[in-house]
């Protein structure tokens, strides 16, 4: 892939040049990897961020405005929202981070048969992978949740599930094209079996594409499992998953602004950043 | 051309059958039904017998293959079956909520497709470079909001801080005020996005810089001849945006407490009730494939270069 040509026009007279586009950039690809690593600290160690417990609140602290003592006030319960969503971070992330594998697994599957086969096969995966990409991911996910019942990990399934098409389309069409290339008619000239050129040659090399839309697909993951979360399809309550909160938090949008703002906003920079890192890594991705 | 046509339609009718053939197995065939689900529950107090009777009376104890030519002779008539919680034919569900989320939808389609022009001409002609880097940021951020907060941030502000629009018995049209918002901002970045890139890429053709040396002014090349090439592309995603506008009103309306195929939706899902689940997904699948259809059938006649395969390159 080569470079896309910098954005912006022929109107503005002054067009931005290449490299001013990257040094504007620059900070804003920083402060994502920063936002993530902070994250993913608080999934990891969430206990170095808050001495406050998630799920047990002080009901005389109740609904308590942001305070130095309380970074982002208090629930109806009197839990501390910080700690909340600190604690929070690790059903947001392994949600999303399951939903993603699942997605490019059984995509990559989906595509590497299609793709290899050819034929009856291959006509009959594509007409449901169309299907599948004619429904709205929502409706997708709630067909799934509808079948296995509500929970953190059935959220994640459900939002993986509705992935697969996705990636099934781009790892097809990559490996049709890789298939056709010189180097595997050579590993298949030199005696290789069907399943090791497949395995050693066409796997790997069509797999770029799917990455990308990994990365891409992780910040809508996010956005996916809060949504199914904030719809109570997701974790039960008293768990801190994101979604939930916000959910919870809307019974007192009129007293506790802070109940729906704060977690919002951290879902907003959480996917904003993942977005921004997945671009990044797919315009360097060759 | 009537050739075509014929094996475009045929290709769509395929992908309907696959649709409603997935979404059976997937929801009907599995063990569990929603009539056990229902009524195994003690509460009801039912006898085997009885029970036996009511999977009878729903056709629920038949083999999966006559059950699956039943149906699929029902849809094609028009017979989505029975809600299992509600008792009333999901046909009936569908046509009393289908006219609000029709409504709802087409206003905010609207107000997106207002809200992209308004961000790309902005993104275009903004009078500082920052300004113009800055609005170009906004898709993106668009693109990040949690729906559902976005909603409720807009009744924080709108309704409990700024008192401009009244939550508490809303007139029928103020009512859609932020739900339309709410749908809106998130459609409007594809578009957005697919506008911007394509004006970026047709500004560069060199049709806009023959326009240009004869003199036209770049007001009079943007409208006369960039605008009117970028703006067929977005044609190509109107398919997907309706069933993003469906999926959007799920969220928008149980967050406004609407009434709409979205809060019947979340109430089925809620209810395990998989015959209006599977309605409403196959009225998706059927608008985008009818949507998709109508697109292709009628990119030719807007765009001349498209009507024969031995044209110009575009």
């Amino acid at each position: 892939m080569t470079t896309p040509p910098a954005v912006t026009n022929a109107f503005s007279g002054r067009g931005s040049g290449h490299l001013d586009r990257l040094r504007g950039a620059s900070p804003g690809l920083v402060l994502a990897w920063l936002v993530i690593a902070l994250v993913v600290l608080w999934a990891a160690a969430p206990a170095l961020f808050t001495e406050y417990s998630a799920t047990v609140g002080v009901p005389a602290e109740k609904l308590r405005p942001p305070s130095p003592d309380h970074l982002l006030g208090t629930d109806a319960l009197g839990r501390d929202l910080f700690a909340r969503i600190v604690h929070g971070s690790v059903h947001s992330l392994s949600g999303a981070l399951v939903a993603v594998a699942i997605g490019l697994v059984a995509g990559t599957m989906l595509g590497l048969v299609a793709g290899s086969i050819g034929g009856l096969v291959d006509d009959t995966l594509m007409r449901i992978v169309d299907v599948l990409l004619a429904v709205p991911a929502l409706l997708l996910s709630l067909s799934i949740i509808i079948l296995t019942g509500f929970g953190t990990i059935n959220a994640a399934v459900a939002v993986g599930a509705a992935s697969v098409a996705g990636f099934a389309r781009l790892v097809r069409a990559d490996v049709i094209r890789v298939r056709r290339s010189e180097y595997v008619e050579a590993a298949f000239g030199s005696g290789g079996t069907y399943a090791a050129v497949l395995w050693r040659h066409v796997l790997p090399n069509s797999l770029t594409s799917a990455f990308a839309f990994a990365a891409l697909q992780f910040g809508s993951a996010i956005l996916s499992i809060s949504t199914l979360g904030f719809l109570g399809y997701g974790a039960p309550p008293p768990t801190p998953e994101w979604g939930l909160l916000i959910a919870e938090g809307r019974n007192y949008i009129s007293s506790a602004w802070w109940l729906t703002a704060a977690p919002g906003l951290v879902v907003v920079a959480v996917v904003l950043s993942a977005n921004r890192i997945s671009r990044a890594v797919g315009r360097s991705t060759p | 051309m009537s050739r075509y046509l014929i094996s475009r339609i045929g290709q769509a009718l395929v992908v309907l059958w696959a649709a409603f053939t997935l979404s059976f197995v997937l929801l009907q065939a599995l063990p569990g039904d929603a009539v056990l689900i229902k009524f195994l529950n003690p509460d009801f107090g039912l006898s085997q017998e009885q029970i036996a009777d009511i999977r009878a009376s729903y056709g629920a104890d038949r083999s999966v293959t006559a059950q699956y030519l039943h149906a699929l002779g029902n849809v094609l008539s028009g017979d989505f079956g029975y809600s299992i919680q509600a008792g009333v034919p999901v046909r009936q569900l569908l046509a009393e909520n289908l006219p609000a989320t029709l409504r709802l939808a087409c206003l905010a389609f609207l107000a997106a497709v207002v809200l992209a022009f308004a961000v790309t001409l902005l993104s275009t002609f903004a009078t500082f470079a920052w300004l113009r880097s800055a609005i170009q940021v906004l898709p993106s951020l668009f693109i990040s909001l949690p729906v559902f907060w976005l909603g409720i941030m807009l009744i924080q502000i709108f309704s409990f801080r700024l008192r401009l629009v009244s939550v508490i018995n809303p007139g029928p049209w103020e009512a859609l005020i932020l739900p339309v918002a709410t749908i809106a901002v998130p459609i409007s970045a594809p578009l957005a996005q697919i506008l911007m890139r394509n004006l970026d890429a047709v500004a560069h053709q060199p049709f806009v810089t023959v326009a240009r040396a004869k003199g036209a002014s770049r007001a009079f090349a943007f409208w006369r001849h960039v605008l009117r090439n970028a703006l067929l592309p977005t044609l190509a995603i109107a398919g997907v945006l309706f069933g993003e506008l469906l999926a959007g009103a799920v969220v928008t309306e149980t967050v406004f407490g609407l009434n709409g195929i979205g809060a019947l939706t979340h109430k089925a899902v809620g209810n395990q009730d998989a015959a209006v689940l599977q309605a409403v997904v196959l009225f998706c699948a059927v608008a985008f494939v009818v949507i998709t259809l109508f697109v292709d059938l009628a990119s030719p006649l807007l765009d001349p270069r498209l009507r024969s395969k031995t044209g110009a390159p575009a």
